[in-house]
């Protein structure tokens, strides 16, 4: 057992740091919403869950998605709503964000910014870190 | 860490990603396409070059066998079998495969 593994209080269950990297814009590939589903479904074990928005994956928080046209499920009001699974930790590279022009204010939730050196530092301490 | 990319350099920008984030003293495995980045005058080779000073960069030996380029290969890069993955995944305290 590492050393970041703790005990929850209820069942003596592990306690893992868990990371996913979303670096896909969210409608061209599956890939956005299905990382969000596994997002939703890793809250439900009570697991010490963060997210990172890196190159093309900061095009999911942009505000102002309407989805009509595409006739595609507007998921964005999701990331609005993890904060009510306690998952508070979202961190957004700047230089993928100012590399498209955006700005903290585009995205549609509070996020962390973090130079690459920053993010990969926190990758880095995760036990568990899955891409989508 | 142990990171994996098995993209090509000049279809998408998961090794350049991976580059910019991992961090120094963590390893590198090119595997399937993620092997062209492993071999001399590809578009990836100076930056592959400049991370070899921090990273420990490795490459799978059957991906570059099957695809003619295994004579090829940047020196200071090591080749791996898929015992030597294995190895690689069990001794690094995590990992993260670059899409």
């Amino acid at each position: 057992m590492s050393e970041a593994d703790q005990q929850d209080e209820e069942g003596g269950g592990v306690v893992k740091k868990f990371m996913f990297v979303n670096r896909k814009a969210p409608y061209g590939t599956i890939y956005a919403l299905e990382g969000l589903e596994v997002v939703l479904i890793s809250a439900a074990f009570d697991q010490d869950v963060s997210l990172a928005f890196v190159d093309d994956g900061v095009y999911q928080l942009v505000k102002g998605q309407q989805t009509k046209g595409i006739e595609a499920k507007n998921f964005s009001p999701a990331y609005r709503a993890l904060e009510g699974y306690d998952i508070e930790k979202l961190y957004v590279e700047r230089e993928a964000l100012e590399a498209r022009g955006l700005a903290e204010e585009d995205l549609l939730v509070d996020v962390q910014l973090m130079s690459s050196a920053e993010l990969g530092e926190l990758m880095a301490a995760q036990d568990v870190v899955i891409g989508f | 860490m142990l990171h994996i990319v098995n993209k090509s350099p000049y279809e998408r920008n998961a090794l350049e990603a991976c580059l910019r984030l991992a961090r120094p003293g963590s390893a590198l495995l090119l595997i399937e396409d993620g092997v062209y980045a492993a071999t001399r005058g590809n578009v990836a080779e100076a930056s592959l070059r400049d991370a070899m000073a921090r990273l420990k960069v490795y490459a799978l030996r059957p991906d570059l066998e099957a695809r003619g380029v295994a004579a090829r290969v940047i020196d200071g890069i090591e080749l791996v079998d898929y015992g030597g993955f294995v190895d690689l995944a069990c001794g690094q305290p995590n990992c993260q495969s670059w899409l």
